[in-house]
């Protein structure tokens, strides 16, 4: 039997999305039955690589075949869910899922920073938006989305801050890694172009003719300073 | 907080004015640069000064609060546009900073970099009304063998001999009234019918139920045994709901079920034992 239905079958009828440790515990645990056979028994230690591996080809397959529902890793947790354009009907039917009301622009923006460059300091953020983020952070911090993970080494030892599973969950995210233009935004800086293009041209790197003598000046006062 | 965009609609000017939340400075900065349509690397920013400032001063018309954060920008702004009001070679070098930071390449890296994260807000914010419209497979709990006698107390052998003593005090009054002498009516094999014609047309039976319609201690023996007898066969298995309540009877569930642990005890018990209480 390959291992990827095993685990088709058992994330199909999990009461809740399983990671990869919880998956590999059934398989200890079936090993151990009485009448486990020689198949059951050979998937005891399945390797962790080998789920990871089987569970990406199970997605990849789903994907494919473009059925109303896929398999999804959510916070490492994986879980069949069904494609969004469906949710008319869904909602007929089990109703309007219970979530809190959606973010605000500003708690999205603080969020986004705090996502991309954590660990970081409530100040590294307001240095970004360049505006002060004391409410949007006891709104993020209520909701669960991000938490203090400890005091940045600096002067005052100011908090630090971390995204949660459950900013991963809401967003359905896999990990951090799966936040859209992830490397990009992650630690590398902008980088300076060549030379400035905003100047106005004519105004100040072109010096006007009459003023020629007294920027002659201006360079030998300069050389003396 | 935050200041306010205002749109005023080109044919009701003085009715139609529109309140969007900027964001801080950066936003509205931002806001001005997409006016412009230009990339923001390629910027005027002496002519984005102005724009804001007349920005602020429209702010100020409205009454509206203006945050620090925007007079910081207003000043900063002023600044890279005094500095451009002079020659290159004549601007002032700050000590200490020689040539460093140049203030109009700061505000632009600053610029991108908040522009870089207002996308990501943006995209998290589609994720997050994506995330409305997708619903889990939640399946019901699976039970197996629902009602099965797994989870409840086991039944010793004990308690059933305390059980058919209970019924066996109903005859040791009666006999000593009495003394009639009857041949044996009843077998083993006739109760064990018996008990397992009650199970198939009722499911499940409790104790003292078995025994209503006996007349005689030896018929109570009798189908005493035939119940030993079958759970012994793990025909039948014995269930307390809780502790000190009737005991109930019912048909083993074929495999799944392990055996409960008073079968073993009646294994091993001859019946010779059991019938003298």
């Amino acid at each position: 039997m390959e291992l990827k239905f095993i685990l088709e079958s058992l994330l199909f009828s999990a009461q809740k999305p399983l990671n990869v440790k919880e998956l590999r515990d059934v398989f200890a645990t079936a090993a151990e039955a009485e009448d486990a056979d020689a198949a059951v028994k050979s998937l005891k230690k399945v390797k962790e690589e080998d789920v990871t591996a089987a569970l990406e080809t199970l997605a990849a397959e789903h994907e494919a075949a473009a059925r109303s529902y896929r398999l999804v890793c959510v916070a490492g947790s994986w879980q069949f869910v069904t494609q969004p354009e469906f949710a008319p009907w869904l909602k007929a039917l089990v109703g309007v899922k219970a979530r809190p009301s959606r973010l605000s622009q500003p708690a999205l923006e603080t969020l986004a920073i705090i996502a991309y460059r954590q660990p970081v300091t409530r100040a590294e953020v307001e240095q970004i938006r360049g505006v002060n983020i004391d409410g949007t952070m006891q709104t993020l911090l209520e909701r669960g989305l991000v938490e203090s993970t400890g005091r940045a080494e600096v002067v005052g030892r100011p908090q630090i801050y971390s995204t949660t599973t459950m900013f991963l969950e809401y967003f359905g995210l896999r990990g951090l890694e799966d936040l859209p233009a992830a490397d990009e935004l992650r630690r590398i800086p902008i980088e300076r172009p060549p030379a400035p293009v905003t100047a106005d041209p004519g105004l100040a790197t072109v010096p006007p003719e009459q003023l020629n003598l007294e920027a002659a000046e201006g360079k030998s006062q300069k050389v003396e300073t | 907080m935050s200041l306010r965009r205002f749109k005023v609609s080109r044919f009701m000017a003085e009715y139609k004015v529109q309140f969007e939340v900027f964001e801080g400075p950066l936003d509205l900065l931002l806001y001005l640069i997409k006016q412009e349509e230009v990339d923001i690397y390629e910027v005027n920013l002496t002519k984005l000064a102005t724009q804001f400032i007349a920005h602020i001063d429209l702010m100020r018309e409205f009454d509206l609060e203006i945050a620090g954060e925007f007079l910081v920008m207003a000043s900063t702004l002023m600044y890279i546009k005094s500095r451009e009001l002079l020659p290159v070679d004549q601007q002032v070098v700050v000590e200490g900073e020689d040539e460093g930071e140049d203030p109009r390449w700061e505000l632009i890296r600053q610029l991108v970099e908040y522009k870089k994260f207002k996308d990501a807000a943006a995209k998290l914010q589609v994720r997050e009304a994506e995330q409305e419209n997708i619903f889990p497979r939640v399946p019901e709990k699976i039970e197996f063998a629902s009602g099965a006698p797994v989870a409840k107390p086991d039944v010793s052998i004990f308690d059933l001999l305390n059980a058919v003593n209970v019924v066996l005090q109903r005859f040791t009054k009666r006999d000593e009234s009495s003394r009639d002498v009857y041949e044996d009516k009843w077998t083993v094999s006739e109760k064990i019918e018996y008990v397992m014609g009650v199970l198939n047309s009722r499911g499940s039976v409790r104790f003292a139920e078995l025994f209503e319609n006996a007349s005689s201690r030896t018929e109570v023996i009798c189908t005493f045994l035939a119940l030993l007898e079958l759970i012994r066969l793990k025909q039948l298995a014995c269930t307390q709901p809780e502790a000190f309540e009737e005991i109930e009877i019912r048909k083993a569930v074929p495999m799944a079920v392990a055996p409960p642990a008073e079968n073993q005890t009646t294994q091993n018990n001859p019946p010779s034992e059991i019938t003298n209480p």
